[in-house]
């Protein structure tokens, strides 16, 4: 049987992939913000995942405004990587693991969740970044991936109670499935960050530091912050957070804290990053 | 909240424009920026972003875009094309073809300049503090 070992979320800023990409993490910008993934790679080695269900936003890359899927389940055997105006970034191609998506798709909309599945997809930053995080440059991705794109952009977008049933949703689809396989589920985005107007630079740490705690307590208090709360207090942008519920919400009702990093910043944003496992 | 059943999707909507400097991307904006945000998807492409940068007039007048947007769009004026439902993401696109980082592009959006932007990100960001709302002012 499938099972959902751990949870992880992660910011996914553009710039980490440059920095990554120039071999500039280690400078004296990036550091302290690589550095709070160092555990993290260690551990992923040990850990060994088959596929990740990675929870993104496509940032317009892929997804234009004639098509506009809520949530969207990467169906293909590869996804390739998106030009966002300054040519691709030098990564390997996503591979895909075609049989346990379509599962997880089947699962979904059985129980109520209409899902788009797509199965031609190019991936961009909000799904390359967290890999390079956790995997640094490797010259194949070392996991399978399944890419959970969610629209964030576009309102309204799915409430924080949707994606929390959301992920409960996944952890029973990938339960039932039947090969032994060890799956995680990454959520990523945020956290605080307005990208936009008079307001952009915005950022709010200890917001930030309350939903990390939420996320760590097995009060579900986190799925009922309203879309507006996420705006006021954290920026247009930080409303990307909403799925680092979908993460939580398939780890049940109790979970283990393994690591969490919180720096700011990084370019608009502050990052933040967690690991999580159910704790049964 | 959008959870709560007693309110409206016009109640929902409303108190988006209680955030001070904020536009959000509601399908308002989404309609009335349709053009201009597809126009900023084609700068995905090496080809296109070789003709706009040849003669931008012209590339911009192969696009059903108002002439106020495609000034907007030739000032690089990003509150103004904020204005005009152009969405972020979207324009990322252009001050990336246009070789700008996201940062120093956000900072023409504000009161500071990009050396006082930057240097206000290393300090901690911006403070929400005053800037949740208009009519709470808190």
């Amino acid at each position: 049987m499938a099972r959902i070992t751990a949870g992880v979320g992660s910011s996914h800023v553009p710039l980490l992939g440059v920095a990554v990409d120039q071999g500039k993490d280690r400078d004296d910008y990036f550091s302290p913000i690589f550095a709070g993934y160092d555990w993290t790679r260690e551990w992923e080695k040990e850990q060994k995942p088959d596929v990740i269900v990675l929870v993104y936003n496509d940032h317009a890359s892929y997804f234009d405004m004639n098509i506009v899927p809520t949530f969207a389940i990467g169906c293909a055997e590869r996804f390739g990587i998106c030009d966002e105006g300054w040519g691709p970034r030098p990564v390997p191609d996503v591979e895909g693991h075609p049989d346990l998506a379509w599962h997880i798709a089947q699962s979904l909309i059985l129980d109520d969740f209409d899902m788009t599945i797509v199965n031609k997809l190019d991936v961009d930053h909000g799904l390359t970044v967290p890999l390079s995080m956790m995997f640094d440059k490797p010259a194949k991705w070392p996991v399978k991936v399944i890419p959970l794109a969610v629209n964030v952009v576009t309102y309204p977008v799915p409430s924080g109670n949707r994606c929390w049933l959301l992920g409960e949703a996944i952890k029973k689809a990938v339960e039932s499935f039947p090969e032994d396989l060890n799956v995680q589920i990454w959520g990523t985005g945020g956290m605080s960050h307005q990208l936009q107007g008079k307001r952009a630079g915005l950022l709010n740490r200890e917001w930030d530091n309350k939903f990390l705690d939420m996320l760590e307590s097995d009060s579900d208090e986190a799925r009922f912050i309203p879309h507006i709360e996420y705006l006021r207090e954290t920026g247009s942008e930080g409303i990307e957070m909403v799925m680092w519920l979908i993460m939580r919400g398939a780890l049940g009702k109790k979970v283990k804290t393994l690591h969490r990093h919180y720096h700011i910043p990084c370019s608009n944003t502050a990052i933040g990053h967690i690991v999580l496992t159910p704790d049964t | 909240m959008a959870d709560n059943p007693a309110h409206s999707i016009h109640d929902y909507l409303a108190e988006f424009d209680d955030i001070p400097g904020t536009r959000v991307y509601t399908a308002a904006r989404a309609r009335k920026g349709y053009w201009i945000n597809q126009f900023a998807m084609s700068m995905m492409k090496p080809e296109n972003r070789a003709r706009f940068k040849q003669d931008e007039r012209a590339y911009l007048d192969e696009w059903d875009i108002s002439e106020e947007g495609k000034q907007a769009l030739l000032r690089r004026d990003y509150n103004a094309l904020l204005d005009l439902g152009g969405n972020i993401y979207f324009l990322s696109k252009l001050f990336s073809a246009d070789g700008i980082p996201f940062a120093e592009a956000c900072s023409t959006m504000t009161d500071q300049t990009w050396p006082e932007y930057r240097q206000m990100m290393l300090d901690g960001g911006r403070s929400p503090v005053g800037l949740r709302s208009i009519k709470g002012g808190y």
